[in-house]
């Protein structure tokens, strides 16, 4: 970990406005990732900028009957409010699915979003990675590497890697928006489907957010209804990261919902796909995982998604 | 004293009122409370400790050219930077093949090229991320194992070949060849390696750390830097998970000694967890063929096994085929061990090596053969059994019960009401299946020595024995108490240090049994001291008294301290037997039969190790052993990057273990068997028969479940998926 200095904020204009001010700054909110990176000296800020202090930890009801949910409100809050649970259970399910109890209780809503790769050699500062060295090169794209996990689709050949979160594709799939404040004070909304960027060459470019721009929330549209399931498929039963993921909200119209986790760099979804429901799972698979360009360790992740959204339109 | 010939009928042990009773941990109030001084926390054995992080080679094989340390030495905080080239190669250890540190060559990724200590760790982690290497990479490395065991199958001479297996393989009614594949595995204790070591002087060294071996380390580390052993101590009381990793000095200890006599004043280093991947040793990879022969009536005439696994140039790999002379009777038995040279890091020992990997193949191979022969497989393991060692039929096994187990097992387990149908039982979605597998494991013993002393009625024990989590502190305890009639409260524990008489140590199983005989030995001695003292003989010692004729004393009104130090040595008479545990495993499973996913429904072990010194401690070792076994089965998997000849998988997100969630019930049945060859105590190791066999159950669950015989591990869903039927 490199030496870096700390403040405290107590608005989120100020914090957007300090973000842009000082050089190398980084908010700070529950730190499950942030500062397992500095120490690993992945990420190296110069000053970071702790935003527990914003307030912003609660869900409050929107004008459109939808929820605000505040940047800073933890995984364990989200998923235990009975609005959530009862309205979004796709939500629930998906945070609950992820990490352990102990980081859930940590874990913010906008840190969330922003956790970066689980890619082995993202990890491995001995390694070159692109996404961590911009120009080093892809180790997890060279022979005999290790890409079992790695994704299959909206990947490059600059970076294959995926994004972690289960919370997003909850979110993804309930079409949720980012809200955010920028450096000059305005705020701005961001759907999701535009929030994470795909890596073309430049993969250190993770998202839509401009330098110093911070999250303050996350917003769900009004209730959708329908049942709403998260399958999160992993080697072992807990605290392990997808290997592939399905959210799914199915209306008693038929119409239905497809997202994905684990396959790709940002939460999978397509309207072409959602329409392909009613004709089964290998008609929703081939529309969204049409074009993927899989390693041959990761193949097996098209089946795998296949199988289980099929599997999961079969339950009772 | 000499343990040279069988226990006969013992008073003592065979009406035991501690041995073999339910014993709560007594070292547990100190670990529930966090104040068991493990050796990174030992914050108060040495005033002014600094921090020290070592720095690892980034490239698997070749030579560093050149390092920069001037910008780490400049760094805050930094006291002292010790890098590779400045420090001619150390000797290696007991053991070690891969040198721990100096020199300028490069054998494995991550191997230790720097330490730097400074006031802080972050300040010693900050600072070693400074230092700037410029390599000379190696030729590219092959790392294929299985192209290397096609090479090398058939070839040198067979380390068992017993009877004639050309003639069985050529008439035999049933028969099976097959190749099985397990990964790397490592041992990721959750205490990473870790010491405090103060050679501030250069001279005296001190070493608070957590190892499983006392005395070889004390050794190694007097031949790595070439010091007197008399000049070191060594402390270990607490180690919070060995499972073979810290058998043998490591990198931690050496950082830190390095950093200490540098700086000049005691360092204290851990490794950091991707350290635990690539730096430390692990279980090889194996690739495994196993050809089996068999008659009508089912049994095995021809076990045809052999295995390759990787090494660094001396080193022992891990050989699959260790349990195959001995477990199953069959007319010929040919077994042979390939190692093969790698530029990995250091394969070595890993609970149960050998037969860990090697029953992993051999009980599927036996699974498939069943079903070969139509015959249930508890059946077909009982229709194999032998009391006599099959390649060497003369030796008799001193005590073996297996069949016992596989009956316990199977009615407990309630295994004939099985579906014995492959992929025919539903749950839901869930597809259902039942797997059995046997265990074997040795019985090796190790002499171990002890000193009692008594003062006032209260006893110490001082030993180097070590508790690695196994109990030791308990069954010591309890073998001191019931040989002087003494209770446990009377009775004060000292283990794991150097200035303490020599024990076996913890590893291979063999610590319980041989360490409770060193203790049972120095009470007997200490009893001869006492009778010595009153002028009686054949004194009985039982209530805290002492009794003979006429004397009936009480321990507590004994003048001063008496004290007696003596050690088990072993009889050549136990090489006339065959010494071994056995087991039976039963597992249920579930597959999702959509994903593919598999989650381990019940679990039992029945097991043959002689007298249980304590079901308590003894069960939480089984069942230990069984979890290990289940991310064995089904997550563990060190991911080999054949590029760049290290393993990419760095931490416990990316290497699976098994967690809460994948752990169901399980069942130990421990079965009432006495040893009278194997110890004093007539009692075996159990700790790492738990771990054999019972991932082929899994396996072999997995298959009775989806019909998809998988026999490459772990056994993850992308080897199921392919198999599983269309979902609708
Ligand atoms: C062992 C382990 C297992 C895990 N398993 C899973 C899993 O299975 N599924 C899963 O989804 N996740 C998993 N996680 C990841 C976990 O969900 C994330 O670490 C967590 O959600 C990050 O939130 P945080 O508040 O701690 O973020 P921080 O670490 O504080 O921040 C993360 C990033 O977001 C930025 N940031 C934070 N808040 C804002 C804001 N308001 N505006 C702008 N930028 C901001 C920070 O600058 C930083 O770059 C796991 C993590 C660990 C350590
Ligand atoms: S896949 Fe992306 S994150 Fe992984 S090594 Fe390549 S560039 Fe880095």
């Amino acid at each position: 970990m490199r030496a870096f200095s700390y403040e405290k904020v107590t608005d989120p204009a100020q914090a957007a406005a300090r973000a842009a001010e000082v050089e190398g700054a980084k908010f700070l909110a529950g730190g499950t990732n942030l500062l397992d990176l500095m120490k690993l000296e992945i990420e190296r800020p110069a000053h970071v900028i702790d935003v527990n202090g914003l307030g912003l930890d609660e869900i409050t009801e929107t004008e459109e009957g939808g929820l605000r949910i505040g940047a800073l409100v933890t995984n364990t809050a989200l998923s235990a409010d009975a609005r959530i649970r009862r309205n979004y259970a796709v939500l629930t399910r998906a945070i609950a699915a992820g990490a352990s109890g102990q980081l859930r209780n940590k874990a913010t809503t906008g840190g969330n979003l922003l956790q970066r790769t689980r890619c082995p050699y993202f990890y491995d500062t001995a390694q070159p990675c692109n996404k961590r060295a911009p120009g080093s090169g892809c180790a997890a794209l060279s022979e005999g590497a290790f890409s079992r996990q790695l994704g299959v689709i909206g990947t490059s050949d600059a970076c294959i890697a995926t994004h972690p979160s289960d919370m997003a594709v909850g979110m993804r799939v309930l079409d949720a928006v980012v809200e955010t404040v920028t450096p000059e004070g305005m705020t701005r909304s961001i759907p999701l489907e535009e929030f994470h960027l795909l890596p073309g060459d430049t993969p250190e470019r993770e998202n839509a957010l401009m330098p110093g721009e911070l999250i303050t929330a996350v917003t769900l549209p009004a209730p959708v209804g329908g049942e709403q399931k998260y399958h999160k498929v992993r080697d072992r039963a807990s605290y392990a990261f997808a290997l592939v993921s399905v959210a799914l909200i199915r209306q008693p119209d038929g119409t239905e919902r497809v997202a994905l986790g684990g396959v790709a760099p940002k939460p999978w979804r397509s309207a072409a796909a959602d329409a392909e429901l009613s004709n089964g799972a290998a008609a929703v698979m081939a529309e969204l995982l049409g074009g993927a360009r899989p390693t041959e360790e990761n193949a097996f992740k098209i089946t795998l998604a296949e199988r289980t959204l099929a599997a999961m339109l079969a339950e009772e | 004293m000499k343990f040279d010939k069988a226990a006969g009928e013992n008073t003592l042990f065979d009406n035991a009122e501690f041995v073999g009773r339910p014993t709560h941990r007594i070292d547990g109030p100190l670990k529930v409370t966090g104040t068991a001084p493990y050796a990174y926390e030992r914050h108060d054995v040495v005033e002014g400790q600094l921090y020290g992080y070592p720095l690892g080679s980034a490239i698997s094989h070749g030579l560093i050219v050149s390092m920069d340390a001037e910008a780490a030495r400049n760094a805050p905080g930094v006291r002292a930077v010790v890098t590779t080239l400045e420090i001619d190669p150390l000797e290696k250890g007991m053991n070690n093949v891969a040198r721990l540190f100096g020199g300028a060559e490069v054998q494995h990724y991550h191997q230790a090229i720097a330490v730097v200590v400074a006031d802080s760790f972050e300040q010693a982690r900050a600072a070693a991320s400074l230092i700037e290497v410029e390599y000379e990479k190696g030729d590219p490395a092959d790392y294929d194992l299985g192209a290397a065991f096609e090479r090398l199958q058939g070839s040198g001479e067979m380390d068992t070949d017993t009877g004639d297996v050309e003639a069985a393989f050529s008439s035999a009614a049933a028969l099976l060849d097959e190749m099985y594949h397990t990964p790397s595995q490592s041992h990721m204790a959750m205490e990473p390696h870790a010491s405090i070591v103060d050679w501030s002087d250069g001279d005296q060294m001190t070493v608070w750390t957590s190892n499983q071996m006392i005395n070889w380390n004390h050794g190694s580390l007097a031949t790595t830097f070439g010091l007197d052993e008399d000049k070191i101590r060594v402390e270990s009381p607490y180690i919070g998970g060995g499972f073979g990793g810290k058998l043998w000095l490591r990198a931690d200890a050496v950082l830190a000694a390095l950093g200490s006599r540098a700086a000049g004043a005691p360092v204290k280093l851990a490794l950091p967890r991707p350290f635990i991947m690539n730096n430390t040793t692990h279980r090889s990879e194996t690739v495994q063929r196993i050809r089996l022969a068999a008659g009508e009536d089912g049994k095995l005439t021809g076990i045809w096994h052999e295995a390759a696994s990787h090494a660094l140039p001396d080193g022992r790999g891990e050989d699959a085929t260790a349990q195959t002379p001995f477990f199953y009777a069959s007319d010929s038995i040919r077994a042979k061990h390939h190692i093969v040279t790698m530029s990995l890091p250091e394969s070595a020992d890993m609970r149960a090596p050998g037969e860990a990997a090697g029953l992993m193949a051999l009980e599927v191979a036996m699974d498939e053969m069943a079903e070969k022969l139509g015959m249930d497989p508890v059946e077909f393991r009982k229709v194999n059994d032998t009391q006599v060692n099959p390649s060497n039929p003369e030796q008799e096994f001193s005590d073996r019960n297996f069949v016992e187990c596989l009956d316990r097992g199977a009615e407990a387990f309630r295994w004939t009401d099985r579906n014995t149908a492959p992929g025919a039982t539903r749950d839901g979605q869930w597809l259902v299946g039942h797997g059995v597998a046997g265990a074997y494991r040795g019985a090796l013993v190790l002499p171990s020595g002890s000193r009692a002393l008594l003062e006032g009625g209260k006893l110490v024990i001082e030993t180097d024995m070590t508790d690695i989590g196994t109990g030791s502190y308990t069954i010591l305890a309890q073998t001191a108490a019931e040989t002087m009639g003494l209770t446990l409260d009377d009775v004060e524990m000292r283990m794991g240090n150097s200035a303490y008489p020599v024990s076996s140590g913890s590893g291979g199983q063999f610590g319980a049994a041989s360490s409770s005989a060193g203790v049972y030995a120095a009470c007997m001695a200490l009893r001869e001291r006492i009778a010595e003292q009153l002028g009686v003989e054949e004194a009985e010692f039982r209530d805290g008294r002492v009794i003979a004729g006429d004397t009936d004393r009480a321990l507590s009104e004994l003048e001063g301290q008496i004290d007696a130090v003596d050690s088990i040595e072993w009889g050549d008479f136990q090489s006339e037997y065959q010494m071994a545990t056995f087991g039976a495993h039963f597992v249920e499973v579930g597959v999702h039969a959509g994903t593919g996913e598999t989650r381990v429904r019940r679990m039992l072990a029945v097991c043959d190790s002689g007298r249980i010194l304590n079901p308590i401690t003894a069960r939480s070792q089984v069942i230990g052993g069984m979890t290990m076994a289940v991310g064995a089965a089904l997550s563990e998997d060190m991911a080999l990057d054949s590029g760049r000849g290290m393993f990419a998988n760095h931490d416990l997100a990316g290497y699976e273990v098994a967690v809460h969630a994948d752990i169901p019930e399980q069942e130990v049945i421990f079965i009432d068997t006495l040893d009278p060859v194997a110890s004093p105590l007539k009692a075996k190791g159990v700790g790492e028969l738990g771990v054999c066999g019972v991932a082929a159950a899994v396996a072999n669950a997995v298959y009775n479940a989806t019909g998809v015989r998988v026999r490459e591990y772990p056994v993850t869903l992308d080897k199921l998926i392919g198999g599983l039927p269309a979902i609708g």
